[in-house]
């Protein structure tokens, strides 16, 4: 029978190859922007913390917990998009052209 | 709403996650994924916000709102320079994020009076063990690099063995932790033990391991996300965070072959240590030294010129002015490439950063390996504040502490020349044979102030 941790063992095994052979194609000249952005995916972790902080009946600690979570993980996603896109905005082929 | 609506927003978002990396693979399509990035996070929180075990918004919005406020002048606001930092800090958060999440969870099912074991408290020690380490190994990494904390490293008799004994600790709790309700002190001491270990994890590392170091932690904050995943079963997380993972890993891997270290003399190698005696010998050596009008002169009855930056131009803020020069020996007909180490700069393509910020197009920025071969043909190799990614000692000379490491073959140009302070040996104290060639040319000054001398001069040639 499988199991849920069957199946998410499954989604790591998948997910961590295809991570390595899409990074290992990113130019160098974009490794800066890359790591941004992964920063920012990292925070994805934000969706435990919405469900720690939002549920009905968790305890107080928990939710006082989650609360932060939710913040400095929006932290996270905010300053990590920006800065990216910030960056590669810079990026350009010819002079002047825009 | 029912469930179907958060599992297709998962699903749709995770495919958003992959997309987006695969679009960052060339300028051209990067912005794009920026934007995949963002619709994917997107998703990801509005579907999680219409789960029907949310029920309580009022305080996730201010949360949200709170980060945003803090979030945004944050990347608006930090210097290009400082990117690495930003990162570092950026890191730290999200390590928070996760580790608390671990933590809360911990707590809701000893507060629901079934402690966690087993395979979901393997996931939770994980989670936790990687997020607190992470944040305060972050924090130390921001610190070094804004200077807060000193960015020698920072050694003591017995250090690699008191790490190690705190870090079996903090393991045989864990596995106590896993095997069996343990006594409520042991998920406290596991927290304080992992705060700990991260700031003793970077104190030995020198600040020119920084780009290794966080890249590193960006690996770390993916595989507590996923860990995660594994908490809550959610494969959107674990999807996101192994992708992240993987990425920090493969970028680690690329500095330190830049550098021809393994991971664990990054790690526990406390490099700079031993060159100092190298480094003595230095100032006798007679070097030849030229005026910014002969560099001018030399500059502009060139064919090709190669530029080989480094932080310290970017410290002195002098990308600037070299795309004035690069500009106007453009005009002259003069080919101005620009060459990229791996480590040049406080993190991966750092370099392509502050230089695109300066405005010089990126189809003249180059690879190492793309280049190299290109110095025997060159007229003259600029080098402005670069030092040990440019010394040949690395090729030849076994006793030298960056023997192996990849460089650029500078030497093999017709003429070398090196904008520099003084000879003072660079961060590492390590001499540069480089400097006391025949065909080199030391141009003694601040990088910004003698580039801008080398501007003045060409354009009065007109």
């Amino acid at each position: 029978m499988t199991t849920e941790i069957e199946v998410s063992l499954y989604v790591l095994v998948l997910a961590v190859p295809l991570g390595l052979e899409l990074v290992r194609r990113v130019s160098p000249l974009l490794h800066t922007p890359l790591m941004s952005l992964t920063n920012a995916i990292s925070a994805i972790s934000v969706v435990g913390a919405i469900l720690v902080s939002g549920a009905e009946g968790s305890p107080a600690l928990s939710k006082t917990l989650g609360v932060i979570a939710v913040m400095f993980a929006t932290i996270n996603i905010v300053a990590g998009f920006l800065i990216t896109d910030r960056m590669l905005k810079m990026f350009k082929k010819k002079e002047g052209s825009k | 709403m029912n469930d179907s609506f958060w599992q297709a927003a998962y699903i749709i978002g995770a495919l958003c996650v992959v997309l987006s990396i695969k679009w960052l693979n060339s300028p051209a399509t990067a912005r794009r994924g920026v934007f995949a990035g963002e619709f994917g996070m997107l998703l990801a929180i509005i579907g999680t916000l219409l789960r029907a075990e949310v029920v309580d918004y009022q305080w996730i919005f201010i949360a949200m709102i709170a980060g945003s406020a803090i979030g945004a002048p944050l990347a608006y606001l930090m210097p290009m320079t400082s990117v690495p930092q930003l990162t570092a800090l950026s890191h730290a958060f999200g390590a928070l994020a996760a580790a608390l999440v671990g933590t809360a969870e911990f707590y809701n099912d000893v507060a629901a009076g079934e402690p966690t074991t087993g395979f979901k408290m393997v996931a939770i020690v994980i989670e936790s063990l990687l997020g607190y380490l992470t944040t305060t190994a972050s924090l130390m990494a921001f610190g070094k690099l804004q200077e807060l904390v000193p960015t020698r490293p920072m050694t003591y008799k017995g250090q690699n063995i008191i790490n190690l004994a705190l870090f079996v600790f903090a393991a045989v709790l864990g596995v106590w932790m896993v095997l069996m309700p343990a006594p409520p002190w042991v998920f406290p001491a596991f927290i304080g033990l992992s705060l700990l270990f991260g700031v003793l994890l970077i104190m030995p590392i020198g600040g020119g391991d920084m780009p290794t170091v966080i890249a590193l932690l960006n690996s770390y904050a993916g595989a507590a996300a996923a860990a995660m995943g594994f908490v809550l079963e959610n494969k959107l997380l674990i999807i996101a965070g192994s992708l992240n993972a993987a990425s920090g890993f493969i970028l680690s891997v690329i500095m330190c072959k830049a550098m021809n270290r393994s991971f664990s003399n990054v790690l526990f190698g406390a490099f700079g240590q031993a060159q100092t005696t190298s480094a003595a010998q230095a100032q006798t050596k007679p070097v030849k030294s030229a005026t910014p009008e002969d560099a001018a002169s030399i500059l502009e009855s060139a064919r090709r010129v190669i530029v080989v930056p480094g932080y310290g131009m970017a410290v002195a803020q002098a990308q600037h002015k070299l795309r004035e020069l690069s500009d106007l020996l453009g005009k002259k007909g003069v080919q101005v490439d620009f060459a990229i180490h791996p480590v040049a700069g406080r993190m991966p393509g750092h370099m392509n950063v502050l230089l695109a910020e300066a405005d010089i197009p990126y189809d003249r920025l180059f690879e190492m390996e793309d280049i190299n071969q290109d110095f025997a043909e060159c007229d003259v190799a600029l080098v402005i504040g670069a030092n040990d990614v440019v010394n040949p000692a690395a090729r030849h000379d076994k006793t030298s502490p960056i023997y192996g490491m990849p460089i650029l073959d500078v030497d093999k140009a017709h003429t070398v020349m090196v904008i520099k302070r003084s000879m003072n040996p660079g961060f590492a104290g390590i001499d540069n044979e480089l400097y006391y060639l025949d065909k080199t040319l030391m141009l003694f000054g601040d990088a910004k102030g003698f580039t801008a001398e080398i501007v003045k001069e060409l354009s009065a040639h007109k």
